[in-house]
Order: structure tokens, then C-alpha cells, then sequence
């Protein structure tokens, strides 16, 4: 369970994206954030895993503080997995050492343990076939899904996903996002930025609208797509679809 | 024209000369890498940042001849101290100094790897200590290796001036030779095909490198 309370997050003494954000996020749930651009969803999730760190207010994951300099970051980071918009994969790397890289120095996996998991996590994801590729000889849905894998690999409670597809053609979209719906049905928690409105329809428990810097309203996609509870939500649904 | 006995009689013995470049090369530039690398980290900072900026500043203000001399001739008396033997004063002086040339390379190195990457490791829960030394420096050295290798040939030519402080390299066994025979021309040839065919070498070797760590 993450719990975001009172949470602010300035740029500088100008710059004042989140104001004041509150909500929880139950365990197993998939959650879609969505919001036109410039809203605040990027920074809300960053601030989840203190790759931003709050300016004020409180993140708790399971009730420990995230955003506390008493707390090990890096062992709650392990409980989070991250997925970025530009895949970010270690470009020295090949796709399995990718995976194998945070197995045997975070989690101090043996290297054939490590190697054992990151085939079947390739496997999963439907890349057993470029293992030894550099990530530059992958296709940006192949680098997705390799991305995707490396989280999983830590198995994390929590997966953090910042608009995974945008970066792709709509074909590749297709694979990384049905990945993604594999995924929800697991146990994970998911919360995913996305603009993909049918994922965020088929695959989200519930759906955030952000504006402004703010959780506008949380609703079922059903009640979301439907009649949204507050007027900003319905004008942002109309436009849309 | 050429006295061809000259050549026969002392080329190996000029030639023998190429191992101290090439061993205080080897030693001078892997101080430089480490100088380089730490000072592209740190130069950045607010107070240290000071220190190594006026390093790097100092070294590239001035020749490495003048570098040398006065790491042997004047340092000793501005602290009252002996004169350092001369090999690690040349391993010094020639380590500072690529070091300080390769601090703009590491950090250019460094910046041509995007943030991203630091990010992912991070949230995976991998340590700055670790994200530094696993995915910044290999990929920065890797970023900059043509000009890694450049600098490399750079300095086992510009090695050719420790003959000034005594150390026996070619250039000091060409002054051997010369009080034998009298005649520059046959050492002066043996002297510029080494340092030819050494830099070709080197240069072929880095290409090779380059092409073993291209990411394939
Ligand atoms: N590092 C930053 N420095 C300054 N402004 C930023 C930074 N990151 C985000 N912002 C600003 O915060 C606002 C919200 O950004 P973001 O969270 O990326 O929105 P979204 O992901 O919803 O598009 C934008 O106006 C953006 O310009
Ligand atoms: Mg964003």
C-alpha cells in the first residue's frame, strides 16, 4: 500500500507543480493516471519512489516513510519497480545482463541464480530471442519489455510505470501494453501514466485524473469514461474520445 | 652517407631505450585516467571544485618541459627536500599532467550518457557508489576511448623530454652515441622509425580496442 499525504512539490521558489496530494493506493490494484500534459502525473509518481524528492508532505509505502533521510531509500526502492517513457536500459549492457545487473549487486543473487531468472523473466515478456543483444539492436517495444523485465526482476510489490508506450508506434504498443495487462492480474500493484484511454478503460481498477498539479477525482473507468464526478474530468474525457 | 655499421652497431641498443617510454607511458596514463576521472567528478563541486579546477588549470597553463624541471629542480628547494628519483618524477609529472587534459574528456564522456540510465539504476535500488563505478565510468571511458588512445600516443611522445632529468630513454642513448661516433643522422633515423612504428602500433591496437568494446 503506497500513501501519498499532503504532498507538495515545488522547481524552485516559482515552479509549483503538486499542491497538496493525498490518496492511497491499495495493494493489487492497477491504477491508470491520466491528465493532459503538464498536469503533474510524471513528478506525483516520481515523488512515489523519491526520484523527486517532496518539497512537503508525506509518502508511506507499507507504513514505513519514503521520503524520510532515516529511511534506507534504496530498500524501499527495491519494493518499487520503475518503467520509463525512453526505456533507459544500460546501454554496455546485453539484455540479460540488463536484468542480471540489480539481481547480483542489490540483491546479492548468485550470478547462474540471476542468469536462471532473468531467462525466465525474458521469457515472460517475450524475449527469449535477443538475450545477447545490445539494447541498441532492439526495437523500442523490445526495449519496453526488456525494461519491464528489470523490474520485475526485483520483484517488487509495486510497479511505477511513466507513460510506458509513448515513446512507441502503435504496434509496439499493442505488445508492451498487453504485457502490462498480463501483469495486473499477478498480485502487483500497478500505477501507470498513460494517455492510452482503452488500457486505461480495459486494464485500471480505477483511473486518477491529474490537472494542475492536482488528484482531481479517482474513479472506476466505468463511472470515469461514463459520467466522471467532477466537471474538469467529463471536459477531459469528451476530448478524448 | 649513411654508415650503415653505425645502424647495425647501435640500434638495439637505442631501440632498448623505447621500454622506459613505454613503461612510464603505461604507468603515467593510467594516474592520468584516475586524475582525469576523479576530477571530472569533483570539479563540479563547490569546495574542492576550487582545488581541482586550479589543477587542471595550472597543468594546462604551462609545458610539460617546464612541468618536469621544476618538479625536479624546484620543488626540492620550495620544500627543502631531496630530489625525487626521476622515474616517479616523470610518472608524476606526466600523470598530473594527462590527467588534467583528461578531466575535460571524462566529463565530456560523462555528459554524453543520459540521465536516464542513473535513474533506472537508481530505482532499482542500486547505490550511488555502485551506479558510479558499474554504469557511469565504464560507459564514459568507453564514450571517450579515440581520445583515451589519442592522449596515450600523445604521451609516449611527449615522454621524449625525460632524458632531461637523466632517465636513459632514446633520446639519452642518442647523446651516447653520438659521443661514440660523431654522427647524428644514423641514431636521429633508428629514434624516428621507433617512435613511428611504436605509434602505428598504438594506434592500430586502439582501433582494435574500440572495435572489442563496441556494444555488438
Ligand atoms: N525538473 C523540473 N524543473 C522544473 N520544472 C519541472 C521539472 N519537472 C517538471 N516540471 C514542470 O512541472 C509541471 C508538471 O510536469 P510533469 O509532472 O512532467 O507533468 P505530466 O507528466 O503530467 O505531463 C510541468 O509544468 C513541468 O514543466
Ligand atoms: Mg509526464
Amino acid at each position: 500500500m503506497i500513501k501519498v499525504e499532503n504532498l507538495y512539490k515545488d522547481f524552485g521558489p516559482t515552479i509549483k507543480v503538486l499542491k497538496d496530494c493525498n490518496f492511497t493506493f491499495e495493494d493489487g490494484k492497477t491504477y491508470a493516471i491520466v491528465g493532459s500534459s503538464g498536469g503533474g502525473k510524471s513528478t506525483l509518481i516520481r515523488c512515489l519512489n523519491c526520484l523527486e524528492q517532496p518539497t512537503s508532505g508525506s509518502v508511506y509505502l507499507d507504513d514505513i516513510k519514503v521520503n524520510e533521510p532515516k529511511t534506507d531509500l534504496n530498500k524501499i526502492r527495491e519494493k518499487m519497480g520503475m518503467v520509463f517513457q525512453n526505456f533507459n536500459l544500460f546501454s554496455h549492457m546485453n539484455v540479460k545482463k540488463n536484468i542480471m545487473y540489480a539481481l547480483v549487486k542489490v540483491k546479492k543473487m548468485n550470478k547462474e541464480e540471476a542468469e536462471k531468472k532473468a531467462l525466465a523473466l525474458l521469457e515472460q515478456v517475450g524475449m527469449s530471442h535477443r538475450v545477447d543483444s545490445y539494447p541498441h539492436k532492439l526495437s523500442g517495444g523490445e526495449k519496453q519489455r526488456v525494461a519491464i523485465a528489470r523490474a520485475l526482476a526485483m520483484d517488487p510489490e509495486v510497479l511505477l510505470c511513466d507513460e510506458p508506450t509513448s515513446a512507441l508506434d502503435p504496434e509496439m504498443t499493442t505488445e508492451v501494453l498487453k504485457v502490462l495487462k498480463n501483469l495486473s492480474h499477478t498480485g502487483l500493484t500497478m500505477i501507470v501514466v498513460t494517455h492510452e484511454m482503452n488500457f486505461a478503460r480495459e486494464v485500471a481498477d480505477y483511473i486518477l485524473y491529474m490537472d494542475g498539479g492536482e488528484i482531481i477525482e479517482c474513479s472506476t473507468p466505468q463511472e470515469f469514461f461514463a459520467e466522471a464526478k467532477t466537471q474538469r474530468a467529463r471536459q477531459f474525457v469528451s476530448n478524448m474520445l | 652517407m649513411i654508415n650503415m655499421e653505425n645502424i647495425i652497431e647501435w640500434w638495439a641498443f637505442i631501440v632498448a631505450g623505447l621500454e622506459i617510454t613505454i613503461k612510464l607511458s603505461l604507468v603515467s596514463a593510467c594516474l592520468g585516467v584516475v586524475l582525469g576521472l576523479v576530477s571530472a567528478f569533483l570539479s563540479k563541486k563547490k569546495f574542492i571544485g576550487v582545488f581541482i579546477r586550479g589543477y587542471i588549470d595550472l597543468f594546462r597553463g604551462t609545458p610539460v618541459y617546464f612541468q618536469l624541471y621544476f618538479c625536479h629542480y624546484a620543488v626540492p628547494i620550495l620544500f627543502g627536500i631531496q630530489s625525487l628519483n626521476p622515474a616517479v618524477t616523470a610518472v608524476l609529472v606526466f600523470g598530473l599532467n594527462s590527467g588534467a587534459y583528461l578531466s575535460e574528456i571524462m566529463r565530456a564522456g560523462l555528459e554524453g550518457i543520459d540521465k536516464g540510465q542513473e535513474e533506472a539504476a537508481k530505482a532499482l535500488g542500486v547505490s550511488q557508489k555502485d551506479i558510479t563505478k558499474d554504469i557511469l565510468i565504464p560507459q564514459a571511458i568507453r564514450n571517450v576511448l579515440p581520445a583515451l588512445v589519442n592522449e596515450f600516443i600523445t604521451l609516449t611522445k611527449e615522454t621524449s623530454v625525460v632524458s632531461a632529468i637523466g632517465l636513459n630513454d632514446m633520446m639519452k642513448r642518442y647523446t651516447f652515441v653520438v659521443a661514440d661516433t660523431y654522427s647524428p643522422l644514423e641514431p636521429l633515423l633508428i629514434i624516428g622509425v621507433a617512435y613511428y612504428v611504436l605509434n602505428k602500433i598504438l594506434s592500430f591496437g586502439g582501433k582494435q580496442l574500440e572495435r572489442k568494446l563496441s556494444y555488438d
